[in-house]
Protein backbone atom coordinates (compact mmCIF):
# COMPACT_ATOMS: atom_id res chain seq x y z
CA UNK A 1 0.00 0.00 0.00
CA UNK A 2 1.24 3.47 -0.83
CA UNK A 3 2.45 5.69 1.96
CA UNK A 4 0.70 8.93 2.79
CA UNK A 5 3.01 11.41 4.48
CA UNK A 6 1.41 13.45 7.25
CA UNK A 7 3.32 16.37 8.75
CA UNK A 8 2.59 16.39 12.48
CA UNK A 9 1.59 19.61 14.18
CA UNK A 10 2.50 19.34 17.83
CA UNK A 11 3.46 21.29 20.90
CA UNK A 12 6.28 19.29 22.49
CA UNK A 13 4.85 15.81 23.00
CA UNK A 14 1.25 17.01 22.77
CA UNK A 15 -0.27 16.03 19.45
CA UNK A 16 -2.52 18.76 18.04
CA UNK A 17 -6.01 17.70 17.06
CA UNK A 18 -5.40 18.58 13.41
CA UNK A 19 -2.68 15.92 13.25
CA UNK A 20 -5.20 13.25 14.26
CA UNK A 21 -7.59 14.64 11.65
CA UNK A 22 -4.88 14.28 9.00
CA UNK A 23 -4.02 10.72 10.09
CA UNK A 24 -7.72 9.81 9.93
CA UNK A 25 -7.94 11.21 6.41
CA UNK A 26 -4.65 9.61 5.32
CA UNK A 27 -5.90 6.10 6.16
CA UNK A 28 -8.47 6.36 3.40
CA UNK A 29 -5.74 6.61 0.79
CA UNK A 30 -2.95 4.38 2.08
CA UNK A 31 -0.62 3.85 5.00
CA UNK A 32 -0.54 6.86 7.28
CA UNK A 33 3.12 7.75 7.88
CA UNK A 34 3.47 10.62 10.32
CA UNK A 35 6.49 12.90 9.99
CA UNK A 36 7.46 14.21 13.41
CA UNK A 37 10.06 16.94 13.78
CA UNK A 38 11.84 17.90 16.99
CA UNK A 39 11.28 16.36 20.41
CA UNK A 40 8.34 14.40 21.78
CA UNK A 41 7.80 11.85 19.01
CA UNK A 42 8.45 8.75 21.13
CA UNK A 43 6.04 9.93 23.80
CA UNK A 44 3.40 10.82 21.22
CA UNK A 45 3.54 7.60 19.30
CA UNK A 46 0.80 5.84 21.33
CA UNK A 47 -1.62 8.63 20.57
CA UNK A 48 -0.76 8.42 16.87
CA UNK A 49 -1.22 4.64 17.00
CA UNK A 50 -4.70 5.11 18.48
CA UNK A 51 -5.73 6.98 15.36
CA UNK A 52 -4.23 4.47 12.98
CA UNK A 53 -0.77 5.75 12.12
CA UNK A 54 1.21 2.90 10.56
CA UNK A 55 4.55 4.62 10.84
CA UNK A 56 6.16 7.57 12.57
CA UNK A 57 9.26 9.10 11.04
CA UNK A 58 11.02 10.95 13.81
CA UNK A 59 13.54 13.63 12.90
CA UNK A 60 14.48 14.93 16.29
CA UNK A 61 17.13 17.49 15.46
CA UNK A 62 16.79 20.94 16.99
CA UNK A 63 17.18 22.62 13.59
CA UNK A 64 13.51 22.03 12.86
CA UNK A 65 12.59 24.44 15.65
CA UNK A 66 15.62 26.71 15.40
CA UNK A 67 15.09 27.80 11.78
CA UNK A 68 11.95 28.98 10.05
CA UNK A 69 10.05 26.47 7.85
CA UNK A 70 12.86 25.54 5.42
CA UNK A 71 14.28 22.52 7.37
CA UNK A 72 10.84 20.88 7.52
CA UNK A 73 10.41 21.33 3.77
CA UNK A 74 13.84 19.82 3.18
CA UNK A 75 12.99 16.81 5.35
CA UNK A 76 9.69 16.24 3.57
CA UNK A 77 11.33 16.59 0.16
CA UNK A 78 13.85 13.93 1.16
CA UNK A 79 11.07 11.59 2.34
CA UNK A 80 9.10 12.20 -0.84
CA UNK A 81 12.20 11.22 -2.82
CA UNK A 82 12.73 8.07 -0.72
CA UNK A 83 9.15 6.87 -0.30
CA UNK A 84 7.31 8.20 -3.31
CA UNK A 85 4.10 8.81 -1.31
CA UNK A 86 0.73 8.94 -3.05
CA UNK A 87 -0.09 12.10 -1.15
CA UNK A 88 1.43 14.56 1.31
CA UNK A 89 -0.96 15.97 3.91
CA UNK A 90 -0.23 19.10 5.95
CA UNK A 91 -2.26 21.21 8.34
CA UNK A 92 -3.51 24.34 6.57
CA UNK A 93 -1.98 26.61 9.16
CA UNK A 94 0.32 29.51 8.33
CA UNK A 95 3.36 27.32 8.80
CA UNK A 96 1.89 24.17 7.28
CA UNK A 97 1.09 26.04 4.08
CA UNK A 98 4.58 27.53 3.94
CA UNK A 99 6.20 24.12 4.36
CA UNK A 100 3.92 22.88 1.57
CA UNK A 101 4.82 25.82 -0.67
CA UNK A 102 8.53 25.17 -0.38
CA UNK A 103 7.99 21.45 -0.84
CA UNK A 104 5.99 22.14 -4.00
CA UNK A 105 8.88 24.15 -5.46
CA UNK A 106 11.38 21.42 -4.51
CA UNK A 107 9.36 18.54 -5.96
CA UNK A 108 7.46 20.33 -8.72
CA UNK A 109 4.20 18.94 -7.32
CA UNK A 110 0.99 20.90 -7.18
CA UNK A 111 -0.28 22.22 -3.86
CA UNK A 112 -3.84 22.92 -2.73
CA UNK A 113 -4.47 24.81 0.51
CA UNK A 114 -7.38 25.25 2.88
CA UNK A 115 -8.96 21.99 1.71
CA UNK A 116 -12.04 20.85 3.65
CA UNK A 117 -12.58 17.44 2.05
CA UNK A 118 -11.00 14.91 -0.29
CA UNK A 119 -12.90 12.46 -2.49
CA UNK A 120 -11.56 9.01 -3.41
CA UNK A 121 -10.06 10.26 -6.67
CA UNK A 122 -8.28 13.03 -4.71
CA UNK A 123 -10.60 15.80 -5.82
CA UNK A 124 -10.26 18.47 -3.16
CA UNK A 125 -13.11 20.58 -1.85
CA UNK A 126 -12.32 24.20 -1.01
CA UNK A 127 -14.42 27.18 -0.03
CA UNK A 128 -13.24 30.40 -1.60
CA UNK A 129 -14.03 34.10 -1.38
CA UNK A 130 -14.85 33.82 2.28
CA UNK A 131 -17.01 30.74 1.97
CA UNK A 132 -19.18 32.16 -0.81
CA UNK A 133 -18.21 29.56 -3.39
CA UNK A 134 -17.48 25.81 -3.29
CA UNK A 135 -14.65 24.74 -5.53
CA UNK A 136 -13.51 21.24 -6.53
CA UNK A 137 -9.86 21.12 -7.56
CA UNK A 138 -7.28 18.53 -8.50
CA UNK A 139 -3.53 18.39 -8.47
CA UNK A 140 -2.36 17.13 -11.84
CA UNK A 141 1.42 17.13 -11.35
CA UNK A 142 3.47 15.06 -8.91
CA UNK A 143 2.50 13.64 -5.49
CA UNK A 144 -0.31 16.00 -4.49
CA UNK A 145 0.48 18.28 -1.55
CA UNK A 146 -2.75 18.99 0.27
CA UNK A 147 -3.12 21.35 3.21
CA UNK A 148 -6.25 20.52 5.21
CA UNK A 149 -8.16 23.12 7.18
CA UNK A 150 -8.22 22.28 10.91
CA UNK A 151 -11.63 21.14 12.18
CA UNK A 152 -12.79 19.99 8.73
CA UNK A 153 -12.32 16.24 9.31
CA UNK A 154 -13.65 14.27 12.28
CA UNK A 155 -10.78 12.31 13.88
CA UNK A 156 -11.65 8.63 14.22
CA UNK A 157 -9.72 6.12 16.32
CA UNK A 158 -8.40 3.00 14.58
CA UNK A 159 -5.60 0.69 15.59
CA UNK A 160 -2.22 1.38 14.01
CA UNK A 161 1.26 0.04 14.62
CA UNK A 162 2.96 3.46 14.72
CA UNK A 163 6.34 1.87 14.04
CA UNK A 164 9.02 4.44 14.75
CA UNK A 165 11.63 5.04 12.09
CA UNK A 166 14.25 7.59 13.07
CA UNK A 167 15.31 9.91 10.25
CA UNK A 168 18.62 11.65 10.56
CA UNK A 169 19.42 13.76 7.54
CA UNK A 170 21.78 16.72 7.35
CA UNK A 171 19.89 19.94 6.89
CA UNK A 172 21.67 22.22 4.41
CA UNK A 173 23.08 25.64 5.30
CA UNK A 174 20.64 27.04 2.75
CA UNK A 175 17.76 25.93 4.99
CA UNK A 176 19.37 27.44 8.10
CA UNK A 177 19.21 31.06 7.09
CA UNK A 178 16.29 32.39 9.13
CA UNK A 179 17.19 31.71 12.74
CA UNK A 180 14.71 31.84 15.60
CA UNK A 181 16.31 33.90 18.39
CA UNK A 182 13.47 33.78 20.85
CA UNK A 183 9.92 32.53 21.17
CA UNK A 184 7.66 35.08 22.81
CA UNK A 185 4.54 33.46 24.23
CA UNK A 186 1.54 35.70 24.82
CA UNK A 187 -0.89 33.25 26.37
CA UNK A 188 -4.43 34.35 27.05
CA UNK A 189 -5.41 31.64 29.48
CA UNK A 190 -5.66 27.94 28.84
CA UNK A 191 -8.28 27.97 26.12
CA UNK A 192 -8.58 25.72 23.08
CA UNK A 193 -6.84 26.95 19.96
CA UNK A 194 -8.98 29.21 17.80
CA UNK A 195 -8.97 27.12 14.60
CA UNK A 196 -9.36 23.82 16.47
CA UNK A 197 -12.04 24.79 18.97
CA UNK A 198 -15.53 23.37 18.66
CA UNK A 199 -16.96 26.57 20.12
CA UNK A 200 -15.68 30.09 19.41
CA UNK A 201 -16.93 33.25 21.14
CA UNK A 202 -15.87 36.45 19.37
CA UNK A 203 -16.10 40.04 20.45
CA UNK A 204 -16.41 43.11 18.21
CA UNK A 205 -16.23 46.86 18.51
CA UNK A 206 -19.44 46.80 20.53
CA UNK A 207 -17.45 45.36 23.44
CA UNK A 208 -15.99 48.82 23.78
CA UNK A 209 -12.59 48.34 25.42
CA UNK A 210 -9.71 45.98 26.12
CA UNK A 211 -10.93 45.51 29.70
CA UNK A 212 -14.39 44.56 28.53
CA UNK A 213 -12.93 41.69 26.51
CA UNK A 214 -12.92 39.92 29.89
CA UNK A 215 -16.67 39.58 29.42
CA UNK A 216 -16.09 37.70 26.16
CA UNK A 217 -13.47 35.53 27.90
CA UNK A 218 -15.93 34.76 30.68
CA UNK A 219 -18.59 33.64 28.23
CA UNK A 220 -15.98 31.61 26.34
CA UNK A 221 -14.82 29.91 29.55
CA UNK A 222 -18.37 29.04 30.56
CA UNK A 223 -18.64 27.12 27.27
CA UNK A 224 -15.08 25.77 27.09
CA UNK A 225 -14.64 27.89 23.99
CA UNK A 226 -11.84 29.73 22.24
CA UNK A 227 -11.92 33.53 22.06
CA UNK A 228 -11.95 35.36 18.73
CA UNK A 229 -12.16 39.01 17.76
CA UNK A 230 -13.15 41.21 14.87
CA UNK A 231 -10.57 43.39 13.17
CA UNK A 232 -12.02 46.47 14.83
CA UNK A 233 -10.94 44.91 18.14
CA UNK A 234 -7.44 43.87 17.07
CA UNK A 235 -6.85 47.20 15.27
CA UNK A 236 -7.75 49.01 18.49
CA UNK A 237 -5.28 46.82 20.35
CA UNK A 238 -7.99 45.40 22.63
CA UNK A 239 -6.94 41.84 21.80
CA UNK A 240 -3.91 40.33 20.00
CA UNK A 241 -3.97 40.00 16.23
CA UNK A 242 -3.60 36.21 16.25
CA UNK A 243 -7.18 35.98 17.52
CA UNK A 244 -8.65 37.91 14.58
CA UNK A 245 -11.31 36.07 12.61
CA UNK A 246 -11.95 37.01 9.00
CA UNK A 247 -10.56 37.82 5.59
CA UNK A 248 -7.11 38.75 6.87
CA UNK A 249 -7.34 36.71 10.07
CA UNK A 250 -8.19 33.12 10.90
CA UNK A 251 -10.87 31.08 9.19
CA UNK A 252 -12.84 29.13 11.75
CA UNK A 253 -15.51 26.50 11.25
CA UNK A 254 -16.60 25.46 14.74
CA UNK A 255 -19.79 23.67 15.80
CA UNK A 256 -20.89 26.93 17.41
CA UNK A 257 -19.79 30.51 16.73
CA UNK A 258 -21.05 33.26 19.02
CA UNK A 259 -20.66 36.79 17.62
CA UNK A 260 -20.99 39.51 20.25
CA UNK A 261 -21.06 43.20 19.27
CA UNK A 262 -19.94 42.37 15.73
CA UNK A 263 -21.74 43.95 12.77
CA UNK A 264 -20.95 41.19 10.26
CA UNK A 265 -18.97 43.01 7.57
CA UNK A 266 -18.27 40.78 4.58
CA UNK A 267 -14.61 40.48 5.61
CA UNK A 268 -15.56 39.19 9.05
CA UNK A 269 -18.10 36.76 7.61
CA UNK A 270 -15.34 35.44 5.37
CA UNK A 271 -13.73 33.90 8.43
CA UNK A 272 -16.74 32.37 10.17
CA UNK A 273 -19.73 31.85 7.91
CA UNK A 274 -19.13 28.13 7.46
CA UNK A 275 -19.60 27.58 11.21
CA UNK A 276 -22.25 24.89 11.84
CA UNK A 277 -24.33 26.98 14.23
CA UNK A 278 -24.16 30.75 14.68
CA UNK A 279 -25.48 32.77 17.62
CA UNK A 280 -25.49 36.56 17.64
CA UNK A 281 -25.83 39.27 20.27
CA UNK A 282 -26.10 42.79 18.81
CA UNK A 283 -28.13 45.84 19.71
CA UNK A 284 -28.77 46.82 16.09
CA UNK A 285 -31.52 44.68 14.52
CA UNK A 286 -30.28 45.78 11.08
CA UNK A 287 -26.75 44.43 11.61
CA UNK A 288 -25.94 42.09 8.69
CA UNK A 289 -24.60 39.45 11.09
CA UNK A 290 -28.23 38.53 11.87
CA UNK A 291 -28.54 37.16 8.30
CA UNK A 292 -26.27 34.32 9.40
CA UNK A 293 -27.77 33.75 12.83
CA UNK A 294 -29.44 30.49 13.80
CA UNK A 295 -30.31 32.32 16.96
CA UNK A 296 -29.99 36.04 17.58
CA UNK A 297 -30.67 38.36 20.47
CA UNK A 298 -31.25 42.02 19.70
CA UNK A 299 -30.04 43.72 22.83
CA UNK A 300 -27.29 45.32 24.84
CA UNK A 301 -24.44 42.87 25.21
CA UNK A 302 -23.65 44.24 28.69
CA UNK A 303 -27.04 42.95 29.83
CA UNK A 304 -27.43 39.86 27.66
CA UNK A 305 -23.98 38.34 28.08
CA UNK A 306 -23.78 38.42 31.91
CA UNK A 307 -27.23 36.86 32.09
CA UNK A 308 -26.22 34.22 29.58
CA UNK A 309 -23.08 33.40 31.57
CA UNK A 310 -25.15 33.07 34.72
CA UNK A 311 -27.72 30.85 33.02
CA UNK A 312 -25.02 28.61 31.58
CA UNK A 313 -23.56 28.34 35.09
CA UNK A 314 -26.94 27.33 36.53
CA UNK A 315 -27.60 24.73 33.86
CA UNK A 316 -24.21 23.11 33.93
CA UNK A 317 -23.73 22.96 37.70
CA UNK B 1 19.54 49.11 -0.49
CA UNK B 2 17.48 47.66 -3.35
CA UNK B 3 13.97 46.95 -2.19
CA UNK B 4 11.49 45.11 -4.37
CA UNK B 5 7.84 45.18 -3.31
CA UNK B 6 5.39 42.77 -4.94
CA UNK B 7 1.96 44.23 -5.63
CA UNK B 8 -1.07 42.21 -6.71
CA UNK B 9 -4.29 43.59 -8.06
CA UNK B 10 -7.28 41.72 -6.63
CA UNK B 11 -11.06 42.05 -6.68
CA UNK B 12 -12.32 44.36 -3.94
CA UNK B 13 -13.36 42.29 -0.92
CA UNK B 14 -16.52 44.42 -0.60
CA UNK B 15 -17.77 43.29 -4.01
CA UNK B 16 -19.38 40.05 -5.12
CA UNK B 17 -16.49 37.85 -6.16
CA UNK B 18 -16.86 34.84 -8.41
CA UNK B 19 -15.15 32.62 -10.98
CA UNK B 20 -15.72 32.58 -14.74
CA UNK B 21 -17.78 29.69 -16.02
CA UNK B 22 -15.69 29.46 -19.22
CA UNK B 23 -12.38 28.45 -17.64
CA UNK B 24 -12.94 28.44 -13.83
CA UNK B 25 -10.53 31.34 -13.29
CA UNK B 26 -11.12 34.53 -11.36
CA UNK B 27 -13.78 36.73 -12.94
CA UNK B 28 -11.92 40.03 -12.93
CA UNK B 29 -14.67 41.86 -14.77
CA UNK B 30 -17.30 41.06 -12.13
CA UNK B 31 -15.71 43.08 -9.35
CA UNK B 32 -13.92 46.35 -8.71
CA UNK B 33 -10.16 46.00 -8.65
CA UNK B 34 -7.86 47.10 -5.85
CA UNK B 35 -4.37 46.59 -4.54
CA UNK B 36 -4.39 43.52 -2.31
CA UNK B 37 -4.84 45.17 1.07
CA UNK B 38 -1.93 43.34 2.71
CA UNK B 39 0.36 44.56 -0.09
CA UNK B 40 -0.34 48.16 0.92
CA UNK B 41 1.42 47.37 4.21
CA UNK B 42 4.31 45.86 2.24
CA UNK B 43 4.52 49.05 0.16
CA UNK B 44 4.52 51.20 3.29
CA UNK B 45 7.20 49.07 4.95
CA UNK B 46 9.37 49.21 1.83
CA UNK B 47 9.04 52.98 1.65
CA UNK B 48 9.85 53.39 5.35
CA UNK B 49 12.91 51.15 5.15
CA UNK B 50 14.17 53.03 2.09
CA UNK B 51 13.62 56.34 3.90
CA UNK B 52 15.50 55.07 6.97
CA UNK B 53 18.35 53.25 5.26
CA UNK B 54 18.51 54.80 1.80
CA UNK B 55 17.94 52.93 -1.44
CA UNK B 56 15.55 52.36 -4.26
CA UNK B 57 12.06 50.85 -4.20
CA UNK B 58 10.88 48.92 -7.25
CA UNK B 59 7.34 47.56 -7.50
CA UNK B 60 6.72 44.31 -9.36
CA UNK B 61 3.26 43.29 -10.40
CA UNK B 62 2.07 40.37 -12.45
CA UNK B 63 -1.38 40.89 -13.90
CA UNK B 64 -3.43 41.92 -16.90
CA UNK B 65 -3.33 45.40 -18.51
CA UNK B 66 -5.62 46.71 -15.82
CA UNK B 67 -3.06 45.98 -13.08
CA UNK B 68 -1.30 49.13 -14.28
CA UNK B 69 -3.84 51.10 -12.20
CA UNK B 70 -2.57 49.38 -9.07
CA UNK B 71 1.05 49.93 -10.10
CA UNK B 72 0.36 53.66 -10.53
CA UNK B 73 -1.37 53.73 -7.18
CA UNK B 74 1.68 52.17 -5.53
CA UNK B 75 3.95 54.65 -7.31
CA UNK B 76 1.77 57.50 -6.06
CA UNK B 77 2.51 56.38 -2.50
CA UNK B 78 6.23 56.59 -3.34
CA UNK B 79 9.03 54.48 -4.72
CA UNK B 80 11.11 54.84 -7.86
CA UNK B 81 10.01 52.51 -10.62
CA UNK B 82 7.98 49.46 -11.48
CA UNK B 83 7.97 46.34 -13.58
CA UNK B 84 4.68 45.08 -14.98
CA UNK B 85 4.65 41.43 -15.96
CA UNK B 86 1.87 41.26 -18.46
CA UNK B 87 1.30 38.44 -20.92
CA UNK B 88 -1.82 36.53 -21.95
CA UNK B 89 0.22 33.37 -21.47
CA UNK B 90 0.21 34.05 -17.71
CA UNK B 91 -3.58 33.86 -17.41
CA UNK B 92 -4.57 31.10 -15.01
CA UNK B 93 -1.11 30.54 -13.53
CA UNK B 94 -0.99 28.80 -10.15
CA UNK B 95 1.31 29.70 -7.26
CA UNK B 96 4.14 27.57 -8.65
CA UNK B 97 4.07 29.32 -12.03
CA UNK B 98 3.58 32.74 -10.49
CA UNK B 99 6.49 32.29 -8.10
CA UNK B 100 8.71 31.10 -10.95
CA UNK B 101 8.21 34.20 -13.09
CA UNK B 102 8.27 36.59 -10.13
CA UNK B 103 11.53 35.07 -8.86
CA UNK B 104 13.04 35.40 -12.33
CA UNK B 105 12.07 39.07 -12.59
CA UNK B 106 13.20 39.88 -9.05
CA UNK B 107 16.50 38.17 -9.78
CA UNK B 108 16.95 40.32 -12.88
CA UNK B 109 16.17 43.54 -11.00
CA UNK B 110 18.58 42.61 -8.20
CA UNK B 111 17.55 42.99 -4.55
CA UNK B 112 18.57 43.21 -0.94
CA UNK B 113 15.04 42.85 0.25
CA UNK B 114 11.81 41.55 -1.27
CA UNK B 115 8.65 42.55 0.61
CA UNK B 116 5.12 41.33 0.03
CA UNK B 117 1.82 40.87 1.81
CA UNK B 118 1.57 37.58 3.71
CA UNK B 119 -1.30 36.49 1.46
CA UNK B 120 -3.70 37.83 -1.15
CA UNK B 121 -7.35 38.35 -0.34
CA UNK B 122 -8.49 36.49 -3.48
CA UNK B 123 -6.44 33.29 -3.63
CA UNK B 124 -5.51 33.27 0.08
CA UNK B 125 -3.00 30.46 -0.36
CA UNK B 126 -0.32 32.22 1.70
CA UNK B 127 2.39 30.20 -0.04
CA UNK B 128 3.98 32.78 -2.32
CA UNK B 129 6.46 34.34 0.15
CA UNK B 130 7.77 30.87 1.08
CA UNK B 131 7.98 29.86 -2.59
CA UNK B 132 9.88 33.03 -3.48
CA UNK B 133 12.36 32.49 -0.64
CA UNK B 134 12.84 28.91 -1.79
CA UNK B 135 13.38 29.89 -5.42
CA UNK B 136 15.65 32.83 -4.65
CA UNK B 137 17.64 30.81 -2.10
CA UNK B 138 17.40 33.53 0.56
CA UNK B 139 16.02 33.55 4.11
CA UNK B 140 12.26 33.48 4.59
CA UNK B 141 11.09 36.09 7.09
CA UNK B 142 7.35 35.75 6.80
CA UNK B 143 4.35 37.00 8.81
CA UNK B 144 6.35 39.97 10.06
CA UNK B 145 4.65 42.37 12.45
CA UNK B 146 7.91 44.27 12.91
CA UNK B 147 11.08 44.62 10.81
CA UNK B 148 14.43 45.98 11.97
CA UNK B 149 17.56 46.32 9.86
CA UNK B 150 21.04 46.93 11.21
CA UNK B 151 23.72 46.82 8.53
CA UNK B 152 23.14 43.51 6.78
CA UNK B 153 21.33 41.96 9.74
CA UNK B 154 17.56 41.84 9.57
CA UNK B 155 15.36 40.89 12.52
CA UNK B 156 11.61 40.44 12.47
CA UNK B 157 8.79 39.51 14.80
CA UNK B 158 7.17 36.54 13.12
CA UNK B 159 3.56 36.28 14.19
CA UNK B 160 2.43 32.89 15.49
CA UNK B 161 -0.62 31.46 17.24
CA UNK B 162 1.17 31.55 20.59
CA UNK B 163 2.55 35.07 20.19
CA UNK B 164 5.58 35.64 18.01
CA UNK B 165 9.11 34.51 17.27
CA UNK B 166 12.07 36.85 17.01
CA UNK B 167 13.79 35.75 13.81
CA UNK B 168 17.14 36.92 12.48
CA UNK B 169 18.87 36.57 9.13
CA UNK B 170 21.42 38.22 6.87
CA UNK B 171 20.33 40.18 3.82
CA UNK B 172 19.27 39.57 1.10
CA UNK B 173 15.94 38.20 2.31
CA UNK B 174 12.24 37.81 1.54
CA UNK B 175 9.88 39.44 4.04
CA UNK B 176 6.11 39.06 4.18
CA UNK B 177 4.07 41.38 6.38
CA UNK B 178 0.83 41.29 8.38
CA UNK B 179 -1.59 44.20 8.64
CA UNK B 180 -0.55 45.30 12.13
CA UNK B 181 2.97 46.27 11.02
CA UNK B 182 2.25 49.89 10.08
CA UNK B 183 -0.34 52.35 8.85
CA UNK B 184 -0.11 52.72 5.06
CA UNK B 185 0.11 56.32 3.89
CA UNK B 186 -2.38 57.92 1.54
CA UNK B 187 -0.97 59.16 -1.75
CA UNK B 188 -0.45 62.93 -1.68
CA UNK B 189 -1.41 65.15 -4.61
CA UNK B 190 2.29 65.63 -5.28
CA UNK B 191 2.79 61.88 -5.13
CA UNK B 192 0.02 61.29 -7.64
CA UNK B 193 1.51 63.82 -10.05
CA UNK B 194 5.02 62.39 -9.62
CA UNK B 195 3.84 58.82 -10.17
CA UNK B 196 2.87 59.61 -13.74
CA UNK B 197 6.50 60.24 -14.65
CA UNK B 198 7.96 57.20 -12.91
CA UNK B 199 9.16 54.48 -15.29
CA UNK B 200 7.08 51.33 -15.65
CA UNK B 201 8.81 48.62 -17.62
CA UNK B 202 6.66 45.97 -19.26
CA UNK B 203 7.88 42.39 -19.41
CA UNK B 204 6.55 39.26 -21.05
CA UNK B 205 7.12 35.62 -20.08
CA UNK B 206 9.80 35.39 -22.79
CA UNK B 207 11.67 38.30 -21.14
CA UNK B 208 11.85 36.40 -17.86
CA UNK B 209 13.55 33.38 -19.40
CA UNK B 210 10.93 31.07 -17.87
CA UNK B 211 9.55 28.34 -20.09
CA UNK B 212 5.98 29.14 -21.18
CA UNK B 213 5.02 25.54 -20.39
CA UNK B 214 5.49 26.32 -16.68
CA UNK B 215 2.90 29.09 -16.57
CA UNK B 216 -0.71 29.82 -17.42
CA UNK B 217 -3.72 27.59 -17.12
CA UNK B 218 -2.04 24.77 -19.09
CA UNK B 219 1.16 24.96 -17.10
CA UNK B 220 -0.59 24.94 -13.72
CA UNK B 221 0.05 21.95 -11.46
CA UNK B 222 -3.54 22.20 -10.17
CA UNK B 223 -6.85 22.71 -11.87
CA UNK B 224 -10.30 23.78 -10.78
CA UNK B 225 -12.72 21.08 -11.89
CA UNK B 226 -16.02 22.69 -10.93
CA UNK B 227 -17.38 25.43 -8.73
CA UNK B 228 -20.77 26.43 -7.35
CA UNK B 229 -22.14 29.24 -5.26
CA UNK B 230 -22.87 28.09 -1.74
CA UNK B 231 -26.51 28.21 -0.77
CA UNK B 232 -27.44 31.00 1.66
CA UNK B 233 -27.89 29.97 5.27
CA UNK B 234 -31.39 29.19 6.48
CA UNK B 235 -32.94 32.08 8.36
CA UNK B 236 -32.92 31.55 12.11
CA UNK B 237 -34.78 32.91 15.12
CA UNK B 238 -34.15 36.45 16.31
CA UNK B 239 -35.58 37.68 19.60
CA UNK B 240 -35.50 41.14 21.15
CA UNK B 241 -34.08 41.34 24.66
CA UNK B 242 -36.85 42.37 27.00
CA UNK B 243 -35.01 41.27 30.09
CA UNK B 244 -34.69 37.58 29.31
CA UNK B 245 -32.44 37.66 26.23
CA UNK B 246 -29.60 35.85 27.97
CA UNK B 247 -31.96 33.19 29.33
CA UNK B 248 -33.43 32.62 25.88
CA UNK B 249 -29.93 32.33 24.43
CA UNK B 250 -29.14 29.71 27.08
CA UNK B 251 -32.37 27.86 26.16
CA UNK B 252 -31.20 27.80 22.56
CA UNK B 253 -27.82 26.39 23.57
CA UNK B 254 -29.55 23.68 25.59
CA UNK B 255 -31.84 22.84 22.66
CA UNK B 256 -28.77 22.36 20.46
CA UNK B 257 -26.97 20.39 23.18
CA UNK B 258 -24.12 22.86 23.57
CA UNK B 259 -24.78 22.92 27.29
C1 LIG C 1 -9.28 43.97 3.02
C2 LIG C 1 -10.01 43.97 4.32
C3 LIG C 1 -9.82 42.91 5.20
C4 LIG C 1 -10.50 42.86 6.41
N1 LIG C 1 -10.31 41.79 7.22
C5 LIG C 1 -11.08 41.67 8.34
C6 LIG C 1 -10.96 40.52 9.19
O1 LIG C 1 -10.13 39.65 8.99
N2 LIG C 1 -11.78 40.43 10.26
C7 LIG C 1 -12.71 41.38 10.56
O2 LIG C 1 -13.44 41.23 11.56
N3 LIG C 1 -12.81 42.49 9.80
C8 LIG C 1 -12.01 42.66 8.71
N4 LIG C 1 -12.11 43.80 7.97
C9 LIG C 1 -12.87 44.94 8.52
C10 LIG C 1 -14.36 44.89 8.30
O3 LIG C 1 -14.68 45.53 7.09
C11 LIG C 1 -15.08 45.62 9.46
O4 LIG C 1 -14.59 46.93 9.54
C12 LIG C 1 -14.92 44.96 10.82
O5 LIG C 1 -15.21 43.59 10.74
C13 LIG C 1 -15.85 45.63 11.83
O6 LIG C 1 -15.69 45.06 13.09
P1 LIG C 1 -16.92 45.05 14.11
O7 LIG C 1 -18.06 44.31 13.55
O8 LIG C 1 -16.38 44.61 15.42
O9 LIG C 1 -17.23 46.61 14.28
P2 LIG C 1 -18.49 47.45 13.76
O10 LIG C 1 -18.74 47.22 12.32
O11 LIG C 1 -18.27 48.83 14.23
O12 LIG C 1 -19.69 46.80 14.53
C14 LIG C 1 -19.89 46.91 15.90
C15 LIG C 1 -21.23 46.29 16.19
O13 LIG C 1 -21.41 46.26 17.59
C16 LIG C 1 -22.77 46.56 17.87
N5 LIG C 1 -22.83 47.10 19.24
C17 LIG C 1 -22.29 48.26 19.70
N6 LIG C 1 -22.51 48.38 21.02
C18 LIG C 1 -23.23 47.30 21.41
C19 LIG C 1 -23.77 46.87 22.65
N7 LIG C 1 -23.63 47.57 23.78
N8 LIG C 1 -24.44 45.71 22.66
C20 LIG C 1 -24.60 44.97 21.54
N9 LIG C 1 -24.10 45.34 20.34
C21 LIG C 1 -23.42 46.49 20.27
C22 LIG C 1 -23.19 47.55 16.82
O14 LIG C 1 -24.59 47.52 16.64
C23 LIG C 1 -22.41 47.06 15.60
O15 LIG C 1 -23.19 46.18 14.83
C24 LIG C 1 -11.41 43.90 6.76
C25 LIG C 1 -11.59 44.96 5.89
C26 LIG C 1 -10.91 45.01 4.68
C27 LIG C 1 -11.14 46.15 3.75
Amino acid sequence: MAEILVLADHEGETVKKVTLELVTLARRFGEAAVVWTGQGGEAAKDKLAEYGAAKVYIAQGSEYDDYVVAPKAELLAWLVGQRNPALVLLPSTAEGKEVGGRLAVKTGSGILTDVVGLSDDLTAEQLIFGGAINVSSKVRTGSPIIAIRPNAIVPEPAAGAAVVEPVDITISDQARQARVLERVVQQRGARPELTEASIVVSGGRGVGSADNMALIEKLADSLGAAVGASRAVTDAGWYPHQFQVGQTGKTVSPQLYVAVGISGAIQHRAGMQTSKTIMVVNKDPEAPIFELADFGVVGDLFKVVPQLVEEIGKRTS
Amino acid sequence: MNIVVCVKQVPDTWSDRTLRASDNTLDRAAADAEINELDTYAIEEGLRLAEAHGGEVTFVSMGPERALESIRKALSMGGDKAVHLVDDALHGSDALGTSAVLAAVIGQIGFDLVILGSESTDARTGVLPAMLAERLGVPQLSYASKVEIDGTTITINRQADYGYDRVEATLPAVVSVVEKINEPRYPSFKGIMASKKKPVQTMSVADTGIDQAQVGLDGAACEVVTFAKRPARQAGTVVADEGAGGTKAADFLVSRKFI
